[in-house]
């Protein structure tokens, strides 16, 4: 395709539809991202140290915590999303849109992250719970002082993973009328057969899935310059 | 400063329980030194485990400078831990802190200093490690050697009384390690720290113990004098330990180049003297008085401590009566001696 084919093709789309559907995608992200991981970190947290050997292990929180996080993971994004709606109703008002889709959003995502939270814990050496305790560290003063800080650049690459998985969870936010670019290549792409507007709905989820994952870089490496 | 009583401790594993600690009792006195060596698997480390609760003991009191460890509540276990410096094999540094975080760690945790308290303390302490310029380095780029040294400046911040050290130059070279070991006897005369250490490398209960116990399968089996033990060993066990490691490891060194002989007039004796001995003319005066022939086939003069020792394999060469001649001269010279071959 020559440079002006695709020129005027550009021109015919409608921008402000493909401007809202990527604020929207941006909008779902940003609160799904954030109340995934303020969330997964003490799950995570509580999954490492519930564990057997760990500072506060407790079989019984250990097992039923782990049976919900692994129920939670293996359930279909879509099917969380419509069994959801009476939950996502009460806690935001409604079930559909951008703000409809934020609660399964978080719910399909903060398992995995937590999961990602725990294998980071795990790979502290041993040692440094040892001499942690031998300074008379409480265990919040462990989790404060030395956990968060020591994991930290794993925790970053973690985020960036989750972050980027939710990218193509937001796309399925059609289904529920949330919109976002998902939607737009679903509507307009699949059922409509407009190819052009599903070309720019993945390139632009490309795109932003590319800058995720060079900020969640960057941002390792500034950390693990020590 | 620290009491043992019965103490014992055991594990459970694969439906066997194991014997880990069987019914220790030890005395260490302030300022002392006190070393803990046995074979990987005796049991010196969860010895050393027990005396901060690190492991719970099964029956027994760890009773440091008057505080029974195992009858205190958790809280007040925390503030007892506080005043225990403890020094790892492995160093455990924060790789995410700088090394003056790392030093400062203990105080912070303690929460009752304020920024200005903490840096003079820090300062204090990488002073007396020599690491003041390695303050806002970060750990990776530390030498083990010097990882150690920031590991023993945290133990010491918060001034306590009692050092434990973990095999703490088990991870270092020859050289790296007798620094290190410099520089704790220097902590131990100057701050009159008590230290109680578990190695299984005798070089560095030679180097700064005044007392040692000797640990196999969960037991003490001699304790007494760094001296006294590691020249006189009195139990089987202990001399495997010791001495006879010495002569088979000097008899294996030799063999390569020696062939023993049986019944040829030769015999090989290991001769061990302590303190002012080792600087007699030992060999020199057999040699005048007897008629016996005398090659040295390996030998060490070294320090335990302060007391200067030494240890010959001495191949003899001459008749019985001569050799009978010279073995009363040693014993009268102070020499210990053992007939190898």
């Amino acid at each position: 395709m020559s440079l002006a084919i695709i020129s005027d093709a550009l021109n015919t789309l409608d921008w402000s539809e493909i401007n809202q559907a990527t604020l929207d995608t941006l909008f779902m992200l940003g609160f799904a991202v954030f109340f995934s991981t303020i969330i997964g970190i003490p799950v995570g947290l509580l999954l490492f140290l519930t564990n057997k050997d760990g500072v506060l292990q407790n079989k019984a929180v250990y097992s039923s915590l782990s049976f919900i996080v692994n129920v939670l993971r293996s359930i279909p994004f879509i099917i969380l999303l419509i069994v959801m709606i009476p939950t996502t109703t009460f806690l935001v008002g409604t079930s559909l849109g951008a703000k409809g889709t934020i609660p399964p959003l978080v719910v399909g995502a903060f398992p995995f992250f937590a999961r990602l939270v725990e294998n980071a814990l795990k790979e502290i050496d041993k040692g440094i719970f040892h001499m942690a305790e031998s300074c008379g560290a409480s265990t919040w003063q462990i989790i404060w002082h030395i956990l968060l800080p020591e994991i930290m650049p794993n925790l970053v690459a973690s985020i960036t993973v989750t972050a980027i998985a939710l990218v193509s969870y937001t796309a399925m936010a059609g289904a529920v009328g949330g919109g976002g670019l998902g939607d737009l290549a679903i509507r307009y792409g699949y059922q409509r057969f407009q190819t052009d507007v599903m070309l720019v709905t993945v390139v632009l989820m490309v795109i932003m899935v590319q800058v995720i994952q060079f900020l969640g870089d960057f941002l390792v490496k500034v950390i693990r310059k020590k | 400063m620290i009491k043992i009583e019965n103490l014992t401790k055991s594990y459970k594993t694969k439906g066997k329980i194991i014997k880990v600690i069987d019914n220790i009792n030890l005395d260490v006195k302030k300022g002392e030194v006190y070393g803990i060596i046995g074979r990987s698997g005796a049991g010196k480390s969860t010895l050393l485990k027990c005396l901060n609760l690190l492991e719970k003991p099964d029956t027994g009191s760890v009773i440091v400078d008057g505080v029974d460890l195992t009858k205190i509540s958790k809280r007040e276990l925390r503030l007892e831990r506080q005043q225990i410096g403890v020094i790892f094999q492995h160093f455990n540094l924060l790789n995410s802190k700088t090394i003056f975080e790392n030093v400062a760690l203990p105080l912070r945790l303690q929460g009752n200093h304020n920024r200005n308290e903490i840096t003079i303390a820090v300062d204090e302490m990488l002073k007396l490690v020599g690491l003041t310029e390695f303050a806002h380095k970060y750990p990776s780029s530390l030498s083990g050697g010097q990882k150690q040294r920031v590991g023993i400046a945290r133990a010491l911040i918060t001034k306590p009384k009692l050092l434990l050290s973990d095999e703490a130059t088990s991870a270092l070279d020859p050289q790296t390690t007798a620094s290190i070991l410099d520089l704790l006897l220097e902590i131990n005369e100057t701050l009159g720290i008590t230290i109680v250490l578990i190695t299984h490398e005798i070089e560095v209960v030679r180097k700064i113990c005044d007392k040692v116990a000797v640990i196999d399968g969960g037991e003490i089996i001699e304790e007494g004098k760094a001296f006294d033990v590691l020249m006189h060993p009195k139990q089987p066990l202990t001399r495997k330990l010791i001495i006879e490691e010495s002569s088979d490891k000097y008899l294996e060194q030799v063999r390569h180049f020696y062939k023993f002989e049986k019944n040829s007039g030769k015999h090989i004796l290991l001769l061990s003297f302590v303190g002012e001995t080792t600087y007699q003319p030992i060999l020199n005066t057999i040699a005048r008085q007897t008629d016996m022939n005398f090659s040295i086939l390996r030998g060490e003069l070294d320090r335990i401590k302060k007391m200067p020792f030494g240890q010959l394999l001495i191949e003899f060469n001459g008749d019985h009566n001569s050799l009978g001649k010279a073995c009363e001269i040693m014993q009268n010279m102070g020499v210990h001696y053992e007939i190898v071959h």
